[in-house]
């Protein structure tokens, strides 16, 4: 039982982790109806950014993890300019191509610049846990739990309550009446882009002092996230965080009970079931066709 | 509209198509020719490697043109089907001693299964859907190949794979694999312009419009995807053979990008293109070594290549150079204008050909068609009238299937067609055109036609590609177009895409073709050869339901109307008596 509670808290670490990174995808699949393929780069790239800075450089913890977001706020409007902007009026196959391209771009750039060895990034605090009753409770899972709740609730907040918010759903919505209302749509599409490479680097920040800093981090990341937004249910945001958090948990009692070498299969097996038996996920509804 | 008789001189005996084989006599030579170079050749060892991973290579990147460039669908697994054909080849001729040719036939078995498992979970959803798969799939067989080591050997790979008894000199195998790929190259070709290769870029063009024409579209793209994923365990098969060792790394996932680059770079759309690619994207490396010394910079060269050419060059180096030598090159085959269309609804079912039975379709909270019965005469013109927003172009979606109806029954010619989808729907009789006109893009009017032909049950067809070409033609001739058979969609006007589309859903001798306001848009001139359009095929015993708005082109064509307002039918008879019933004078002008 003790080991049950363990994983479990462990699960809903590792979860939050995913429900961050699917919540990026969810945000631009809405805005654009384009899945960014490099959304796990920007973990990966946020993650190495934190290594240069905090590590290398020796810079103060919060001020290095100011400067990564910064620079991920950069390559989001980047991203957005180099590789989606241009061929928005292509049909998605064009597009995803793309965002595949730059994928294995940013991944491969990152490894010709720092080389194939895993990095090391410390933890945001020095006590390493605490013992409540029969589980230890990490810190730094406890971090990555927190921000993830503060983020969901912030999220909630900025996209109901806010003018900007509303813009951007509207947005999302539908382009066309958007900017017949006044909405600059091209404006919202870069915010879109650089929230959602902000929130991929916070992910890949968090999550970089219990994983390696490593070039593979992006693209398992990015596949456990979508996997959840296929479970959780195609463009939904709620869906994105459940799905995200049950994959968590999924996986790590799966790395517990069955095997750990395959740790990473159990999304795919998952994913495929979900394809299967219930495409639409756990909250989507079934999308109706358009003639 | 020309009358058919204005393209009859054009029946000049050259028309006739030359024995398939007997065209396509140069590319065998020239292949002929090829595989001698590689059996007699003497290549340093360097030399021969690069030639041996090119040619595998190639195989591999033909997978991708059919499934990305024919049938618009994303496979970026190649390298994982690569990896089971050559680990089948390795694992079974080295640790089995199994004959080769059995392991590779085992290796393409095992990628076709994988293929189309993959497909089949997968396809019925969108294309992101598809990519994150064959992503996770990828990464899943990396996992596999390194971690059994009891199977695979694991990360130390599979040394002393065996050859053939035949092809046991490294010379000899690879004149084999030159064979293989002039083999493949020549399928893939070809494929083209089989049914199934029409078929696959009917999809890529217009899932919409294919169903509707009668193409299984889930049954096209899980073939596309297992063909390519086959091509690519023989590829994998052949290469295992040609290096005698294989390892995990040489099918990663980065593998499958570099596969992805080649057929992009190349053009995704030909098999030319492939080869092109394949051999720019293994010289090139060879030529700028230097760039080797640091990981990851190709691959970082490969990513932005990758965005570069979708940007600048969609259509690959072969495309590009295609339509740079458009007008140099010779124009395609002129076709004879074929017989008088000739057209024979099929009468299996009673004077009624379709019967409506309350027919209702909601979306949500909203009623869009509720309650409609609708009973169409054989041999009569139909229309279906209403205000916008009245439910017509909603109840056409579901009478062919595009949209599942709530409640109620359609009957066509005798069949229950209710639950039945679009394409089978099609196969039992049913023709229609789209009011936002619906061609396949890219391929030519004749091309357009063919496939309408090709329909399922369509009883007029007789064997071969020249009976189908010869309906196709005498299509397009009934509706004035036959002699610009071979342009492209994208040259003719607005009017005359729709006579194309008239004339793909005539090619098909459908039981019952149902036209979606066929009037929008068009000129007043345009407008009457329409009407006299309709006469022509009403003259030939084909029963017609209209939808539109022109009143003089529907009461003067049809004999018998249907009126809906707000979802509901609010009058149906006679033409003239409907058209003076109080609910509908008051539906379309207002009440006082």
């Amino acid at each position: 039982m003790d080991l049950v509670l363990q994983l479990l808290f462990t699960g809903i670490g590792i979860g939050a982790v995913y429900a961050l990174v699917a919540l990026g995808f969810v945000l631009i699949f809405r805005a654009t109806n384009v899945v960014n393929f490099a959304q796990g780069e920007f973990s990966m790239v946020a993650a190495y950014l934190m290594v240069v800075f905090a590590v290398d450089l020796g810079w103060p913890y919060w001020l290095s993890f100011l400067l990564a977001l910064a620079g991920m706020a950069l390559l989001g409007a980047i991203f957005n300019l180099g590789v989606y902007y241009p061929l928005r009026h292509r049909t998605f196959l064009p597009v995803i191509i793309a965002t595949i391209g730059a994928s294995i771009l940013l991944a491969n750039s990152v490894l010709a610049i720092y080389g194939p060895q895993p990095q090391v990034l410390e933890g945001w605090f020095e006590t390493p846990g605490i013992q409540l009753g029969p589980v230890y409770l990490d810190s730094q899972y406890l971090l990555i739990i927190t921000v993830t709740m503060i983020l969901v609730v912030f999220n909630y907040w900025f996209f109901e309550h806010t003018m900007l918010g509303k813009k951007l759903q509207a947005t999302s919505q539908d382009k066309e009446m958007a900017s017949l209302l006044g909405i600059s749509v091209s404006t919202m599409i870069m915010i879109t882009f650089i929230y959602s490479a902000v929130l991929g680097g916070l992910a890949g920040i968090l999550v970089a002092p219990v994983l390696f800093v490593s070039i593979q981090m992006g693209s398992t990341i990015a596949l456990k996230a979508f996997a959840a937004t296929i479970i959780g249910g195609f463009g939904d945001v709620a869906g994105a965080i459940i799905g995200g958090l049950a994959l968590g948990i999924i996986e790590t009692f799966g790395a517990a009970y069955i095997s750990v070498p395959y740790k990473d299969g159990f999304a795919f097996l998952v994913l495929v079931l979900f394809l299967v038996f219930r495409p639409q996920g756990i909250f989507g509804e079934r999308v109706a066709e358009k003639a | 509209m020309s009358a058919p008789s204005e393209n009859m001189p054009m029946a000049v005996p050259t028309a006739r198509a030359k024995p398939l084989l007997l065209r396509h006599l140069p590319y065998f030579i020239g292949a002929t020719v090829l595989v001698a170079l590689a059996a007699t050749m003497q290549f340093d060892g360097y030399i021969h490697n690069i030639l041996m991973q090119a040619t595998t290579f190639a195989i591999a990147v033909f997978g991708l043109s059919v499934v990305l460039g024919l049938c618009g669908q994303i496979n970026l697994a190649q390298a994982a089907f690569f990896g089971l054909g050559a680990y089948a080849v390795g694992l079974g001729t080295s640790d089995y001693h199994l004959s080769y040719w059995l392991c590779l036939a085992g290796g393409c078995v095992m990628a076709l299964l994988a293929g189309a498992l993959l497909g089949m979970s997968t396809l019925r959803l969108g294309g992101h859907y598809l990519a994150m798969v064959t992503i996770s799939f990828q990464q899943i067989v990396t996992l596999v190949m390194i971690n059994t080591i009891w199977l695979t050997h694991g990360p130390d790979g599979v040394p002393r794979i065996g050859r053939p008894d035949l092809f046991q000199s490294s010379q000899s195998y690879l004149a084999f694999c030159v064979a293989m790929l002039a083999l493949v190259g020549y399928f893939v070709w070809h494929l083209s312009d089989t049914r199934l290769g029409r078929a696959m870029r009917a999809v890529r063009d217009n899932e919409l419009a294919a169903g509707v024409v009668g193409i299984d579209i889930f049954r096209t793209k899980v073939s596309a995807f297992a063909l390519s994923a086959v091509l690519g365990g023989l590829a994998g098969g052949l290469f295992a053979g040609g290096f005698a060792y294989v390892s995990p790394d040489q099918f990663s996932f980065a593998e499958s990008v570099v596969f992805l680059t080649m057929s992009l770079l190349g053009g995704v759309a030909s098999p030319i293109g492939s080869a092109i690619g394949t051999g720019l994207l293994i010289l090139i490396p060879e030529w700028l070594r230097f760039l080797k010394s640091v990981p990851g910079l190709y691959l970082a060269i490969y990513g932005l290549s990758v965005i570069l050419i979708i940007r600048y060059m969609p259509d690959g180096i072969w495309g590009f150079v295609n339509i740079a030598t458009e007008r140099w090159r010779a124009k395609a085959r002129v076709h004879a204008a074929g017989p008088a269309l000739q057209l024979v609804p099929a009468t299996v079912g009673g004077d009624t050909v379709l019967d409506v039975k309350g027919l209702a379709k909601y979306f949500g909270g909203l009623k869009a068609v509720d309650q409609v019965d609708i009973a169409v005469r054989r041999g009569s013109v139909h229309a279906l009238i209403g205000p916008n927003g009245s439910g017509k172009t909603t109840t056409l979606n579901v009478l062919s299937g595009l949209y599942k109806a709530t409640a109620g029954r359609v009957v066509l010619d005798g069949t229950d067609v209710t639950d039945m989808p679009p394409h089978q729907r099609a196969a039992a009789g049913l023709g229609r055109t789209f009011q936002n006109i619906r061609l396949f893009r890219s391929m030519t009017a004749l091309e357009n036609v063919v496939i309408g032909a090709e329909r399922p049950g369509n009883r007029l067809i007789g064997q071969g590609e020249d009976a189908l070409n010869d309906r196709a033609m005498s299509a397009l001739t009934f509706v004035g177009l036959g002699t610009r058979a071979n342009e492209l969609i994208s040259s003719f006007s607005y009017g005359h895409q729709r006579l194309i589309e008239i004339a793909r859903a005539l090619a098909a001798n459908p039981t019952l073709l149902l036209l979606d306001e066929p009037a929008a848009g068009l000129n007043s001139s345009e407008k009457l050869e329409l009407h006299e359009l309709l006469k022509r095929i009403a003259a030939q015993g084909l029963t017609i339901l209209i939808i539109d708005h022109d009143m003089t082109l529907v009461s003067e064509a049809a004999q018998h109307i249907t009126v809906l307002n707000f979802g509901r039918r609010i009058a149906d008879g006679e033409s003239m008596a409907v058209l003076r019933h109080p609910d509908v004078v008051s539906a379309y002008l207002g009440t006082e």
